[in-house]
């Protein structure tokens, strides 16, 4: 399955901006369905890992409260064009992704 | 009257078992994946407990070097920007909190060496409430709030 993280890296000044975007439903686990009263089963990214070269720059640990399709962005020192990013996530129920892109 | 509490009692540890091997047999395979994921923190349903769990303390000291970028008004709770970041020198973490959600804690970033103490998402907020940032260095905990006042929550169904 291709990869569904769309990633954006940018560096400038020797500062890179990378900007992400995961597709996921991050379902809480709180909500009802509105039908059934049946409770939702949650489904939700836990951890994040930002790769550059072969260092973590960061790893996000989530709950159900970040928003459906999730955006996330951070900096970093170092970086130059051409450089790899790669974003991996995995959720609650074992289910993972990951993505690259290179840094312009 | 001993007999019925007996039966009681044995109903309820019955009980509690069968959700203890269920909830341990669910869990297994994320574990496995995940060693780290704070579940306890995710799980409180206050902020103090949550940070308790996360960072150790929950002692945070308000700064104003701590900044955080969020609308003063969320027009819908299921989608509220925020962005937190920080001039402070050696940060570790970066935690981001909903106060009014039934889960407070939304996300922690654990920052590499490189990172620069900046990090931008979108989250879900129940009910007007404060966002809060916790920025975690070497030696202390850094806070900040804002508030963020929501038309249509974001946690209902």
């Amino acid at each position: 399955m291709a990869s569904n993280i769309k990633i954006r890296a940018k560096v400038s000044n020797g500062v890179t901006t990378v900007k992400s975007l995961m597709s996921h439903e991050m379902e809480t686990g709180l909500r009802k369905d509105k039908k059934t009263g049946e409770p939702i089963p949650a489904h939700f990214i836990q951890e994040v890992t930002a790769k550059w070269k072969d260092q973590t720059v960061m790893t996000a640990l989530w709950s159900g409260g970040v928003s459906k399709n999730p955006y996330l962005s951070f900096k970093f020192n170092g970086g130059e064009p051409g450089d790899t990013i790669e974003i991996s996530w995995v959720d609650n129920k074992g289910e993972s992704e990951s993505g690259t892109a290179e840094i312009k | 009257m001993i007999d019925a509490t007996r039966r009681t009692l044995l109903k309820g540890s019955l009980g509690a078992a069968t959700v203890g091997v269920a909830v341990g047999a669910g869990l297994l395979s994320p574990r496995i994946v995940l060693a780290d994921w704070p579940e306890a923190a995710f799980k409180a349903t206050d902020q103090a407990a949550a940070l308790n769990d996360l960072l150790g303390s929950d002692a945070t000291e308000t700064s104003d070097k701590v900044k955080i970028k969020a609308p003063d008004i969320a027009e819908n709770g299921a989608v509220v920007p925020v962005t937190v970041e920080t001039d402070v020198g050696g940060v570790k973490s970066i935690s981001i909190i909903a106060a009014g959600n039934q889960t407070p804690l939304i996300a922690s970033f654990d920052l590499g060496e490189n990172a620069i103490p900046f990090v931008s998402t979108r989250i879900k907020m129940a009910k007007t409430a404060d966002v809060v940032a916790v920025v975690q260095t070497a030696d202390e905990l850094l806070s900040a709030a804002k508030p963020v006042k929501v038309t249509i929550g974001g946690c209902g169904g």
